[in-house]
C-alpha cells in the first residue's frame, strides 16, 4: 500500500470509474429503477416531513417492538432482492441450452447465485427470525424490553449496514463469484483478485457483529428477565426455541467471524491459512465454515418450529401436546447440531468411519424432529381447528417439511451422498426445508403476530391466495430439481448441453413464477390491510384467542408492554388467566422506568459501514479516519449518562384508561 | 383441502416416473448401482414414517376442523403411551438406517479396493486394476494412464468389467470428479490426492463432469467416459500413442492455463513424474515442490543444535 504514495490512490484506493457497471445493461436499468424508486421514497418522506418522526420514533428507538418491526422490514425488502436473483437464475437455466448461452454470462450468473444464497440466509432469514424473536420474546416472558436495549438498536443497524454493503456491490464494483460460502482457493486472492470477495467478507463481518450481539442480548433477556413464576418449564415454547437459537448464535457466530478474519488475512496481508503452498489447507476453511454453517441451519429453523407450536396450539384451541418432550427435543437438536457439520463434505475423502459417524449423528437429529411433528399432530387431535392464515401455513409446512426431512436423511447416508452431493437434488432438499420450514414458519408468524404489532389483522383473503401460490409454486419449482438431481445434474451451472433436461427447468421456472404471484399477493395483502385497517382492527388485544402473555396486553402494546408485571402459574399463562377469570387492574399505577432512545447505534453502524466500504476498496486514508471516529464515538457514548427516564404514573393511567375504553367498545 | 393428498405424493410419484430413466436410478457401474439401491432402501425405510404422518396430518386437519364439532379435549396434552410411540418409532427406523449406513459406508468407501465386478462376480486373482491419474485443470480434465504411458484431455476410456483405480488431484481449484453412471463423486483438490475405485459393467459413452463449482468455466468442464471391450481399449491406447503431441513440462504449463471448451486431445507420452509434480504443486517451472519444502522444513528443524526433535526428526536422515 505504501508503494503508491500518490493521493488519488490513498483516497480512492482501488475505486475508479470502471467499477461502475455502465456497460452492463441489466445492472444499469436496475440501478435506474432503484434510483428512481429511492428518490421517490426520499421525496415522499421529505414532502410529508417525516424525517424527524422516523429519526425520533424509529431509527433511534430502543423499543424492542419497533426494532423487531424494523428487522422485519429489512428482511422483507431483502427478500425481494434475493427473489429477483432466484428468478434470474431460473430464467437463465430455462433458456441456456446448446447454442444458446442465455442472457447471463458466467461472470454475472456466478455473482447472482452467490448473492442469492448470501442474501437469503444472512439478510432475509436472519433478520426475519431475529425480528420475530425481538418482537415476541419480551412480550411472551412479561418483560418491558430486552436486557440491553441500546445494544439491540446497534445490532439492528449493524445488520442493516451489512445489507447495504451487499446492495452497493450491485452498482459499485461487483459481488463475489464463489458460491455463498466462498470456499478457498476460489475465494483466495490469486483466483478472485477483485473486490467481490471483499464485499462478502466485510458485509458478513459487520452483520455478524449485529447478529452476535443480538444473540447475547436475547439470551440474557430470556435467562434474567422472565416474569415472576415463569420457571424454565413454564416458558412459552416459542421462547424456548428462541433461547436455544440464541445459544447457538452465541456459540456459532464467533467461528464465522474467525474464519472470515483468517480469509481476510490471506487476502490482505498474504498469510497462508487456506492456500496450499506454505502448509495451509483449504479444507480447514471448509471445516470451520460448516462448524458455523450447520448450527446456522438450526438457528433459522428452531424459532420457526416455535411459531408452529404456538400456532397449532392456538388454532386448535388446545394445550400443546407433550410440552416437556417438545422442550427436550429442542434442546437435543441444539446439542446435536454441533455434531454433524462434516456431512456437508463426505466427498472430500474422509475415512469410512468418520463419514459413518457424521452420517449417523445427522440421522439421529431426525428423531427429535420427528417427535416434534408428532407432537403437532397430536395437538390437532381432538382440537377445534380454525383454518386462519397462520394455521394454513402450519399445515402446508407439516406436509412439505417432512418430505424435505426425508430427502435430508437420504443425503445423510454417505454413499448415497456421493451420488447426490452438490446435485440439484441437494438444492431441492434444502429449499424444501428452508422454504417449507423457515419461510413458511416466518409467514405463519407474521400473519399471527401482525395484529399484535400494528393493532389490525392482515387481510385473510389475500393471505390465503399468497399461501396457495407459495405452496403450489414451491412444489412446481422444486420437484423438477429433485428429478434433475437424479439425472445427475449438478448445481451452479449456467449452461447445459443436454436438451432433454430443458423441460424440467422450464417447469421449475413456471414454479418460480407462481411463487412470484405469491409474493405479489403478499404485497397486495399488506396494502389492502392498511387501507382496510379500521375493519380489521383488533380492539381486544387477543384476536386469535391466544394462550401466551403477549395476547394479554393491547394491540399494539404500550411502550412499557405491561402496566404491572404479571405473575405466572402456567406455560399457557394467558389462557390460564382467562380461565381463572382474570381482571385487568384499573388503578394503582406506578411510574415505569424505561430506557431512553439514542442515535449512537445508527451512527456507530453507519461508521462501521463506511469503514467496511473503505476496507473493500482499500481506501486507507478513509479506513484510518473511519476507525478513529468509530472509536471516538463509541467512547463518547459511554459518557452519555442520560440513558433512562420514567413514564409518569399519570401517563400510564391515561394509556390504560384508553385501553379500558377500547375493550368496552368491543363488547 | 381435497388437493392436499395429491400435493404430498406428487414429488414421489413424479420422481418415480422420471426415476426409471435417470442416470442415478439406472446406472451402468456396480458401485453406482449399489449406491442406487441404498438410496431406494433409505427412501422406503423413511416412507414407513412419512406416509402415515402426511396422511394423519390431513386426516386430523379435516376430522377436527372447528365446524365438524368433533370430540374436543382442550386440556388433554399428555399420554405416556403416545410419547413412547412417537419417540421410539423414528428411533427404530434410525437404528435400522444407521446400521445400513455403517455397513454400506465401509463397503462403498471410495478408497477401498473393489472385491467384485458386479453382484455374484468376484474379481479374478490375476486381474490388475486399471490405474488412471486424474487432474482437474481450469477448466478441463487431464487423464494420465501411467501403465500405458499416455494422457488425454476431456476423454477417458476403460475396458468393461475391469476395476479402475483413480488417483485424483487438481491444479488450482477445488473440483469434484463425477461420472454418475460409474460411481459417486469425490473431490479433486490441489496439493491433495483423493482416490476412487470403480468398475463399469456396460459398454457405451457416459458423461463425466466437475460437480463442484470452480469458477467461470465450470459449466463447460465436461468429459466423455468411454467404456469398451478390452480389444477396443487396446486400439484406443494405440491410437493415442500415434498422436504427435507429447505431454512434457512445457506443454503441461501451456495446458494448465485457464481455458474452456477444449476439444478432446491425446498425448502419445507423458513426462515421468508429471502427476506427482502436479500433486506437489511444482509441475510448472520455478516452483518448489511441497514435498521438498516439507522435507527441508524438517531438516532445518533437525539442524538446530539445541532442538529437542534432533534425533527423531524423520527427514533428518536424508
Amino acid at each position: 500500500m505504501l508503494d503508491h504514495p500518490d493521493m488519488t490512490r490513498l483516497i480512492f484506493g482501488r475505486l475508479t470509474w470502471d467499477a461502475i457497471p455502465l456497460h452492463e445493461p441489466i445492472l444499469l436499468w436496475t440501478f435506474i429503477a432503484v434510483a428512481i424508486g429511492g428518490v421517490a421514497v426520499v421525496g415522499l418522506i421529505t414532502y410529508n416531513r417525516l424525517w424527524g418522526y422516523l429519526w425520533r420514533e424509529w431509527f433511534t428507538s430502543i423499543d424492542h417492538k419497533k426494532i423487531g418491526i424494523m428487522y422485519m422490514v429489512l428482511g422483507l425488502i431483502m427478500l425481494l432482492r434475493g427473489f429477483s436473483d432466484a428468478v434470474m437464475m431460473r430464467l437463465q437455466q430455462a433458456i441456456s441450452f446448446g447454442h444458446s448461452v442465455g442472457y447471463l454470462p458466467p461472470h454475472h450468473y456466478d455473482q447472482v447465485f452467490t448473492a442469492h444464497g448470501v442474501i437469503m440466509i444472512f439478510f432475509v432469514a436472519m433478520p426475519l427470525i431475529t425480528g420475530l424473536m425481538n418482537f415476541v420474546v419480551p412480550l411472551q416472558i412479561g418483560a418491558r424490553d430486552v436486557a440491553f436495549p441500546f445494544l439491540n438498536n446497534f445490532s439492528f443497524w449493524m445488520s442493516t449496514g451489512g445489507a447495504i454493503l451487499v446492495m452497493m456491490s450491485l452498482f459499485v464494483g461487483e459481488f463475489a463469484r464463489t458460491g455463498w460460502l466462498a470456499y478457498p482457493p476460489l475465494s483466495g486472492i490469486a483466483q478472485s483478485p477483485d473486490v467481490g470477495v471483499d464485499y462478502y467478507i466485510w458485509a458478513l463481518q459487520i452483520a455478524g457483529v449485529g447478529t452476535l450481539l443480538s444473540g447475547i442480548n436475547l439470551l440474557v433477556t430470556i435467562v434474567k428477565m422472565r416474569a415472576p413464576g415463569m420457571n424454565l418449564m413454564k416458558m412459552p415454547i416459542f421462547t424456548w426455541t428462541a433461547l436455544c437459537t440464541n445459544v447457538l448464535i452465541v456459540a456459532a457466530f464467533p467461528v464465522l467471524t474467525a474464519v472470515l478474519a483468517l480469509l481476510a488475512l490471506d487476502r490482505y496481508v498474504g498469510t497462508n491459512f487456506f492456500t496450499y503452498e506454505l502448509g495451509g489447507n483449504a479444507m480447514m476453511y471448509v471445516n470451520l465454515i460448516w462448524i458455523w454453517g450447520h448450527p446456522e441451519v438450526y438457528i433459522l429453523v428452531l424459532p420457526a418450529f416455535g411459531v408452529f407450536s404456538e400456532v397449532t396450539s392456538t388454532f386448535s384451541g388446545k394445550r400443546l401436546f407433550g410440552y416437556t418432550s417438545m422442550v427436550y427435543a429442542t434442546v437435543v437438536i441444539t446439542v446435536l447440531s454441533y455434531l454433524v457439520w462434516l456431512h456437508h463434505f463426505f466427498t472430500m475423502g474422509s475415512g469410512a468411519s468418520v463419514n459413518s459417524f457424521f452420517g449417523i449423528t445427522t440421522m439421529i437429529i431426525s428423531i427429535p424432529t420427528g417427535a416434534k411433528v408428532f407432537n403437532w399432530l397430536f395437538t390437532m387431535y381432538r382440537g377445534r381447528i380454525r383454518f386462519d392464515v397462520p394455521m394454513l401455513w402450519t399445515l402446508g409446512f407439516m406436509v412439505t417439511f417432512v418430505i424435505g426431512g426425508m430427502t435430508g436423511v437420504m443425503l445423510a447416508v454417505p454413499p448415497a451422498d456421493f451420488s447426490l452431493h452438490n446435485s440439484l437434488f441437494l438444492i431441492a432438499h434444502f429449499h424444501n426445508v428452508i422454504i417449507g420450514g423457515v419461510l413458511f414458519g416466518l409467514f405463519a408468524g407474521i400473519n399471527y403476530w401482525f395484529p399484535k404489532a400494528t393493532g389490525f389483522r392482515l387481510d385473510p383473503f389475500w393471505g390465503k391466495c399468497a399461501f396457495w401460490f407459495w405452496l403450489v409454486g414451491f412444489w412446481v419449482a422444486f420437484t423438477p430439481l429433485y428429478v434433475l438431481g437424479l439425472m445427475g445434474v449438478t448445481r451452479r451451472l449456467s449452461h447445459f448441453e443436454d436438451s432433454s433436461l430443458q423441460i424440467w427447468f422450464q417447469i421449475a421456472a413456471f414454479g418460480a413464477f407462481l411463487i412470484l404471484l405469491g409474493i405479489i399477493c403478499m404485497i397486495v395483502q399488506l396494502v389492502v390491510s392498511i387501507r382496510r385497517r379500521e375493519e380489521l382492527r383488533d380492539l381486544t388485544g387477543d384476536p386469535w384467542h391466544g394462550r401466551t402473555l403477549e395476547w394479554s396486553t393491547s394491540s399494539p402494546p404500550p411502550a412499557y408492554n405491561f402496566a404491572f408485571t404479571p405473575q405466572i402459574h402456567d406455560a399457557d399463562a394467558w389462557w390460564q388467566m382467562k380461565q381463572k377469570g382474570y381482571r385487568r387492574p384499573l388503578q394503582g399505577f406506578l411510574a415505569i422506568h424505561m430506557p431512553k432512545n439514542t442515535g449512537a447505534g445508527i451512527i456507530l453502524a453507519g461508521l462501521s459501514t463506511v469503514l467496511g466500504f473503505a476496507l473493500i476498496w482499500q481506501m486507507w486514508l478513509l479506513v484510518v479516519v473511519a476507525f478513529v471516529v468509530l472509536l471516538a464515538v463509541a467512547i463518547g457514548h459511554t459518557f452519555n449518562y442520560d440513558r433512562d427516564y420514567h413514564i409518569p404514573a399519570d401517563e400510564v393511567a391515561r394509556v390504560e384508561a384508553l385501553r379500558t375504553e377500547q375493550l368496552a367498545s368491543h363488547v | 383441502m381435497s388437493l392436499k393428498p395429491l400435493r404430498g405424493l406428487l414429488p414421489i410419484a413424479l420422481a418415480s416416473l422420471a426415476g426409471c430413466s435417470t442416470v442415478l436410478m439406472s446406472p451402468s457401474g456396480d458401485v453406482a448401482l449399489q449406491q442406487r439401491n441404498l438410496i431406494i432402501n433409505a427412501l422406503v425405510l423413511m416412507l414407513i414414517i412419512i406416509v402415515p404422518v402426511i396422511a394423519l396430518t390431513l386426516f386430523f386437519a379435516w376430522r377436527y376442523r372447528a365446524s365438524a364439532k368433533a370430540r374436543y379435549a382442550p386440556e388433554w396434552d399428555h399420554s405416556v403411551m403416545l410419547e413412547l410411540l412417537i419417540w421410539s418409532a423414528p428411533l427404530l427406523i434410525i437404528i435400522a438406517l444407521g446400521a445400513l449406513t455403517w455397513v454400506s459406508t465401509h463397503k462403498l468407501d471410495p478408497y477401498r479396493s473393489l472385491d467384485r465386478i458386479s453382484a455374484g462376480r468376484p474379481i479374478a486373482a490375476d486381474v490388475k486394476p486399471l490405474e488412471v491419474d486424474v487432474v482437474a485443470l481450469d477448466w478441463k480434465w487431464l487423464f494420465i494412464y501411467p501403465e500405458q504411458g499416455i494422457a488425454t484431455i476431456n476423454e477417458m476410456a476403460a475396458p468393461v468389467d475391469r476395476p479402475i483405480e483413480f488417483k485424483i488431484t487438481s491444479s488450482t481449484m477445488m473440483n469434484s470428479f463425477f461420472v454418475p453412471a460409474l460411481a459417486g463423486q469425490i473431490y479433486a483438490m490441489p496439493g491433495m490426492e483423493t482416490q476412487l475405485h470403480a468398475v463399469m459393467n456396460k459398454p457405451g459413452q457416459f458423461e463425466g463432469f466437475s460437480a463442484n463449482y470452480s469458477g467461470a468455466g465450470f459449466s463447460y468442464m465436461r468429459f466423455v467416459f468411454r467404456s469398451m471391450s478390452a480389444d477396443e481399449f487396446d486400439q484406443w491406447v494405440a491410437q493415442a500413442r500415434q498422436s504427435t503431441d507429447k505431454l512434457d513440462r512445457t506443454s503441461y504449463t501451456a495446458l494448465a492455463k485457464p481455458s474452456t471448451n477444449d476439444p478432446v486431445r491425446r498425448y502419445a507420452s507423458v513426462a515421468p513424474g508429471l502427476y506427482n509434480a502436479i500433486l506437489n504443486l511444482c509441475a510448472e517451472p520455478n516452483r518448489q515442490c511441497v514435498s521438498d519444502m516439507a522435507r527441508m522444513d524438517s531438516m532445518r528443524q533437525s539442524g538446530k543444535p539445541s532442538d529437542e526433535h534432533r534425533t527423531d526428526a524423520p527427514g533428518g536422515a536424508q
